[in-house]
């Protein structure tokens, strides 16, 4: 059966006695566009390793088959030889070297024996780029002068210069904007129509259910199904019922108004100005007024580059720019905040969009990260740390917001993403804030996660609580927020009561605002 | 899930003190005991005191991922003020010494400042110390040894504790020693005690009654064997005072006290410290003024051991400190380690460096053994978390 170009059969593979994958099968048509669907944990990534030599032959039971053979791959350079090329979700590019250089990174092209063709790398180079959409770039630009979203095309042209025929792409969305994600997708439809097979794992179902041919659904570790396009159901909806076992009826748990009545103006921010860290004349963020309720969850909306982590940041004790002016008034009363201290102090707590670089020390236990924000002023006394009262709180919030580890002693880099979230979320929780700005709290986490963080977002609200949320999927603003701000090029470019929020409505926002400048 | 009232004792923890004692037993074996006599035992203390005030210090740089290279010169330049000072121009002893650590802390402040304020790494900040500092000691001392210091002075390095000794067998035997001996074993079993109660209180998970008791056994054998061999000779040397107590108190701060625990975040990851309210530039600055302090303690130490300065003192003192750091646990990229790792690794060294003379070993040799050692200890260390990953 040569109609298709990659079958996994009976894969099992055992960590240490616990099955990460048991009895997997996933086939994979030539020339079609395959998605990996299911929760964190579920095994999609040890699959795709076992597909690409990470996870070597023999360290696993089951057989692949590829073109109609049996593969033996030892190490990535095995399959790659075989075209199948693996693209993680931690981009793999050397910041400082040129796109170029990058593009044919281990792969070079060179002359004789270890020197380097530059007239062809450059010429190659500019083919590749060109079959992703990159026509104009500066081939000798480092690569770190680009966007995320354009290193991760940088990444595809990477494996399109190794003569790839399958291409799996591990979450290449989870840190693009919409726009940016869109553009990616257009090219994997491109990819297919030169007849490269391509395998996505994502968490972003919209984009699957856009692009992919068939889909496939893991969870614990089996295959639960494989839905065809065309003749299966091929709704989001579907597909979660798939990943989690059951229907997710409502993906944002409901606020009970009653419960959660909205109360006095909590945080208010007026004529807030920032300027760029590096460029004294740039304005980051012009005259911005903000206001959040108590109960009240408040989204910040808007583009990529709009400025709402900026806008976060600068308040939460000015870590980001300068020349910052404008007032922030906490219940009423102006406070000046300086730095980040001063800004737990006022009680305001600010969980960043990037967990693993601002949120968490990844080598210190769950216990540690939790309390770490919130030590001086509640763990401690005369400076010295109450090392019980810490395991209580600890073991306290572990419960409450529902970590998944065996123990607080667990180094948190080994939680899966959503739990990490949980963490961040806790040690914020313990600083009993008035104000939690949440910068993407949802970032690549699963469906099940996600699920969790919102309810917690419900009971901070519940709480009385001023809730800000920032986040670039649309869908998660609508659902959680009562009242929402459209950002645009740093400013504010509308306000938006739950009523008449909408997709439409956001976009028409940024649009008419564009308009607005543009006249 | 039922709750478990017991939990094992983290073997890991203590898993360089049994390799401490293996190369001590082992070297009691090649040299035929003579590396357990009082007199030897007591010099084991007062050769590796200022190695392990350093790695003390020191062990608060590499938890910030960092190291301080200028010690060895800091050491050697506080060292020569003393003497100077005490010798050549007659000044009073505390006089002397307070310049001395005024001197290490200057340099501290000075390296704390590039570090911390203006973004120099430690590494290229430190080495222009080690630099400065070595070449002032030669200008300073004008090449020159500066000596003998008076007795008083000497005391610091070479004297002992208040002493009352009384004849037995042979010999004869301290008595302060074994009392304080004595009050260490119950302020160590009392402090167990109420750290078992406190988490009982708390209703958390203890160690089984035995672990208990085989930990405290271990730790007040080696108190005893060690009080009695020193008590054997002239009881307690001021060095072991002045070790005792500074280890004491960075082993508090820490392991029980926030500035310590910022110390590991920062170290951890130093952006998400910084988001937590840890102003990590303090904390830079602090710990890089802490290490001058502590060579400047380490640096009258040695000119007291020594009984002069010389120009060349402490050459190389900056590896052994941040050696002993690494062979106690401590890990290169920072965030991992403790204090009481790091008087093990200095321990380690110095058991190893004085078994080698010992035998007969020549100097040369002992270099390529401690490197050797080095290397085991972080590959073992490197290898096992690895493996519990």
């Amino acid at each position: 059966m040569s109609d298709y170009i990659l079958e996994m059969n009976h894969i099992t593979k055992e960590f240490s006695g616990v099955k990460a994958l048991d009895d997997v099968n996933l086939k994979v048509k030539r020339g079609e566009i395959h998605a990996l669907c299911g929760e964190n944990g579920a095994g999609k990534s040890t699959l795709m390793n076992v597909l690409s030599g990470i996870y070597p032959f023999g360290t696993y039971s089951g057989d692949i088959m590829y073109n109609g053979e049996l593969v033996k791959n030892h190490n990535i350079k095995d399959s790659e030889k075989k075209g199948i090329v693996i693209i993680h979700q931690e981009l793999a590019l050397s910041p400082y070297l040129s796109i170029s250089e990058n593009v044919f990174m281990g792969n070079e092209q060179t002359t004789m024996k270890g020197v380097i063709d530059w007239t062809q790398t450059r010429n190659k180079a500019q083919e590749m780029l060109e079959k992703v959409g990159l026509d104009n770039e500066n081939l000798d630009a480092p690569v770190n002068s680009l966007g995320v979203g354009k290193q991760q095309l940088i990444e595809i042209a990477k494996a399109l210069a190794k003569k790839v025929d399958l291409l799996i792409l591990d979450e290449p969305t989870a840190a693009l904007n919409d726009e940016e994600s869109a553009q990616l997708l257009e090219i994997m439809l491109k990819l297919k129509a030169q007849g490269i097979t391509c395998i996505i794992i994502s968490h972003k179902l919209n984009e699957i259910s856009y692009v992919a041919d068939s889909i496939t659904v893991i969870r614990d570790g089996k295959t639960i199904e494989t839905l065809v396009k065309g003749v299966d159901e091929f709704t989001e909806d579907r597909i979660i019922k798939g990943m989690v076992g059951r229907e997710l009826t409502n993906r944002y748990p409901e606020r009970n108004r009653e419960e959660c009545p909205i109360g006095d103006v909590v945080l208010e921010v007026k004529n807030w100005n920032v300027y760029h860290p590096e460029d004294a004349d740039r304005q980051v963020l012009k005259d911005i007024n903000i206001q959040v309720r108590a109960g009240e969850v408040v989204g910040l909306a808007g583009l990529m580059g709009a400025g709402r982590t900026e806008f976060a940041m600068s308040l939460f004790g000015r870590e980001y720019g300068q020349k910052i002016s404008g007032e922030i008034y906490m219940h009423g009363k102006p406070v000046k905040i300086k730095n980040v201290k001063e800004a737990i102090a006022n009680k305001i707590a600010y969980t960043s969009e990037d967990r693993k670089t601002y949120g968490l020390v990844l080598i210190n236990d769950i216990k540690w990260n939790m309390t770490l924000a919130a030590l001086r002023t509640f763990f401690s006394k005369n400076g010295v740390v109450n090392g019980n009262d810490e395991i209580v709180a600890a073991e306290k919030y572990k419960k409450l917001i529902n970590v998944k580890a065996n123990s607080i002693d667990q180094e948190v880099g080994a939680l899966s993403g959503g739990n990490q979230q949980k963490v961040v979320l806790a040690k914020w929780m313990l600083t009993e804030p008035d104000v939690l700005i949440l910068d993407e709290p949802t970032r690549g986490i699963d469906v099940g996660a996600k699920y969790e963080i919102y309810c917690a977002i419900n009971d901070l609200a519940k709480a009385g609580k001023a809730v800000i949320v920032i986040s670039s999927e649309m869908p998660e603003v609508i659902g959680t927020c009562d009242r929402t701000y459209v950002l645009n090029e740093g400013q504010i470019a509308g306000e938006l009561s739950k009523e008449e929020l909408s997709q439409e409505k956001i976009m028409k926002c940024i649009m008419q605002h564009n308009n607005r400048k543009g006249a | 899930m039922e709750k478990k009232k017991t939990v094992n004792l983290n073997l890991k923890q203590y898993g360089m003190v049994f390799a401490l004692l293996a190369i001590y037993i082992i070297f009691y074996i090649l040299t035929g005991g003579s590396n357990a006599t009082p007199m030897n035992m007591n010099n084991l203390i007062m050769q590796n005191g200022y190695v392990v005030i350093l790695a003390t210090g020191m062990l608060l740089c590499v938890l910030t991922g960092n190291v301080d290279l200028g010690v060895g010169s800091y050491v050697a330049l506080t060292g020569a003020v003393a003497a100077k000072l005490v010798c050549d121009m007659n000044l009073p002893i505390p006089v002397g010494f307070l310049a001395a650590l005024a001197v290490g802390t200057a340099f501290g402040v000075f390296n704390g400042f590039f570090i911390a304020y203006l973004d120099i790494p430690p590494f290229v900040a430190t080495l222009a110390s080690m630099l400065i500092g070595r070449g002032l000691t030669y200008v300073f001392l004008a090449a020159k040894t500066i000596g003998p210091v008076p007795d008083g002075f000497k005391f610091f390095g070479a004297g002992f504790f208040i002493s009352n000794k009384i004849p037995v067998g042979d010999g004869t035997i301290e008595i302060v020693t074994l009392i304080v001996a004595a009050i260490a074993t119950i302020l160590i079993i009392f402090s167990e005690k109420r750290s078992l109660s406190a988490k009982r209180k708390y209703g958390f998970a203890t160690p089984p009654a035995w672990q208990t008791i085989v930990k405290l056994a271990v730790i007040l054998a080696i108190i005893w064997f060690y009080a009695y061999k020193l008590a054997r000779y002239n009881g307690i040397p001021i060095v072991l005072v002045i070790m005792a107590v500074i280890v004491g108190i960075y082993f508090f701060i820490t392991s029980k006290t926030v500035a310590g625990r910022q110390v590991y975040a920062l170290g951890g990851n130093a952006k998400a410290a910084r988001l937590s309210g840890i102003d990590t530039r303090k904390v830079f600055f602090w710990v890089y003024t802490n290490m001058g302090f502590l060579a400047g303690v380490a640096g009258i130490v040695l000119a007291a051991r020594a009984g002069s300065a010389t120009p060349k003192a402490g050459d190389g003192f900056e590896l052994d400190a941040i050696a002993s750091c690494y062979i106690g646990g401590a890990a290169a990229a920072g965030g991992v380690g403790t204090v009481i790792g790091a008087v093990v690794g200095a321990f380690v060294m110095g058991i190893l460096n004085n078994g080698m003379i010992l035998c007969g070993l020549s100097t040369d040799w002992q270099k390529v053994v401690k490197g050797l050692v080095l290397l085991g200890a972080v590959t073992f260390d490197v290898i096992s978390t690895k493996r519990k990953k």
